[in-house]
């Protein structure tokens, strides 16, 4: 324990110093726009005629769903390149986003079943969405089991790249066989072809909290990927130079 | 080493002719025929676990003839699941008990043609074992189950289940808890197919079902987990 407190500065300096920049930098332009989307979404946005106050959640919900979506595309982009490159960085990059992404899903359900439990006037229904999101949630907490449960870390790096990629490319399929299966769900509100549905200041808010999310995930990738990053350079300097 | 003769260029080596690929696929399925003829290790077992299934959801379900048409579809692939998941698991079990999968690895042949014949092999056990399961609750609970288009949806249900179970199956058995890991790996992947294979089955049954073109779904899902498993599984079978 002291021997921890005596080098606060360690585990900052060591993944190198653009990672360290980029999580600063992501974390800094989070706090700002956080701040902002928060203002925005209490004070500025016009409540809601029908749903009321409560309705405020949808500028927090929506926003983590779409940053949720970014993360498990992340995922599939470092899964891909890892089968094709087999660099470290690549499943050090698939894993922690994973990690992410799936406390952000975590969070999409919470704030939805809250806002749910308003408006709906139950915690959980079986509509399209909220049932995608929660196979979306099982396929990336598997990913993370695989993960702890394959022995070497090469052998686990080339599993989960693999339910990296087939778990995104299912996304479409599970969501249009939900869709047909059933939905209660609003209607997409801003990406549709008619242009959004939503008054212009709505909007701002809402776009304001898309990029102070994107922020927070990045932040987050920041921090996970130095934590990862120093977890493999010590496994590095464990095992005997010479590999297996 | 065989001599070879003096004159022979040095870019043709002399012996290795590998056979065509379609050859070597009906080995390699005729090898785990042959296995599970000898050992009976997952037909027979997958077969009698989906009977019992039927048995226990008898006494879970009230089954009186207005319920039946209603219930039937759900049942019946819920236990077509859960078999397929057993056998799918049993797949692995024998080359990793016997660590005949490096023999395997050793020889000159595609790793997707090694997917493709597991796959195919996985398949029939499954068939038999869901045609005995059909024919066993039509008999169960006075259906007419063994009908063209209701073998048509179990076949590309199945497809689907093994598509992707094949290759997770690779995957599961290298690992701690493998019996576990499997289904929480298959399960949320394959949700459009157990959505779909229930919705076409309800209306194969004349059950409130919506319109849509489930078989098509299920075809979709199938090829593209089929094409995408062949091109992924030379990575799982690496090491």
């Amino acid at each position: 324990m002291a021997q921890t407190l005596s080098r606060p500065t360690a585990s900052a300096r060591a993944p190198g110093g653009g990672l360290a920049l980029f999580t600063t930098l992501a974390g800094a332009a989070g706090a700002v726009t956080m701040t902002l989307a928060l203002y925005g979404i209490f004070v500025l946005a016009p409540t809601e005629r029908t749903q009321g106050v409560v309705q405020r959640v949808f500028y927090i919900h929506v926003p983590l769903a779409w940053t949720a979506y970014l993360a498990f595309g992340v995922v599939f982009v470092g899964s891909l390149l890892y089968l094709l490159r087999r660099r470290r960085r690549w499943d050090v990059l698939a894993r922690s986003s994973a990690e992410v992404g799936v406390v952000l899903t975590t969070l999409v359900i919470v704030s939805g079943s809250l806002w749910g439990k308003a408006v709906w006037g139950t915690w959980w229904t079986w509509d399209a969405r909220l049932t995608s999101t929660l196979v979306l949630w099982f396929i990336y907490v598997a990913y993370l089991m695989l993960r702890a449960y394959v022995g070497d870390p090469d052998r686990a790096a080339r599993y989960s790249a693999v339910l990296g990629i087939v778990g995104f490319l299912d996304i479409p399929i599970i969501h249009m066989s939900v869709i047909w299966w059933r939905t209660l769900h609003p209607e997409p509100v801003v990406l549709r072809s008619e242009g959004p549905a939503l008054p212009p200041e709505m909007l701002w808010v809402l776009l304001m909290s898309l990029v102070a999310m994107t922020c927070l995930y990045l932040s987050l990738l920041g921090l996970k990927l130095g934590i990862e990053t120093l977890r493999e350079d010590l496994r590095a300097r464990r095992s005997p130079p010479a590999g297996q | 080493m065989p001599p070879t003769p003096v004159q022979t260029p040095v870019s043709s080596p002399p012996t290795v002719r590998r056979p065509r690929p379609l050859v070597q696929l009906g080995a390699l399925i005729w090898k785990d025929l042959q296995t599970e003829r000898r050992t009976r290790e997952i037909v027979l077992t997958t077969a009698v676990f989906a009977a019992l299934a039927l048995l226990i959801f008898v006494f879970a379900f009230d089954l009186r003839v207005e319920n039946r048409r209603a219930v039937a579809p759900g049942m019946l692939w819920v236990t077509v699941t859960f078999a397929t998941l057993l056998a799918l698991g049993r797949t692995y079990a024998s080359e990793k008990d016997q660590g005949t999968l490096e023999y395997l690895l050793t020889t000159p042949v595609d790793r997707s043609l090694l997917y493709l014949a597991r796959l195919l092999a996985t398949l029939v056990f499954l068939l038999v074992a869901d045609v005995l399961t059909l024919g066993l609750a039509g008999l169960f609970f006075d259906l007419p189950l063994l009908t063209p288009g209701l073998l048509a949806t179990v076949f590309l249900g199945t497809l689907g289940f093994a598509s992707v179970g094949t290759l997770f199956a690779a995957m599961a058995a290298n690992t701690r808890a493998r019996e576990v890991l499997l289904p929480v790996l298959l399960l949320p992947v394959s949700v459009p197919v157990v959505i779909a294979s229930v919705q076409a089955t309800a209306a194969d049954l004349g059950g409130a079902a919506g319109d849509h073109p489930w078989l098509g779904l299920l075809l979709a899902f199938d090829g593209l987990f089929l094409g995408l498993s062949a091109l992924l599984f030379e990575h799982v079978l690496e090491d």
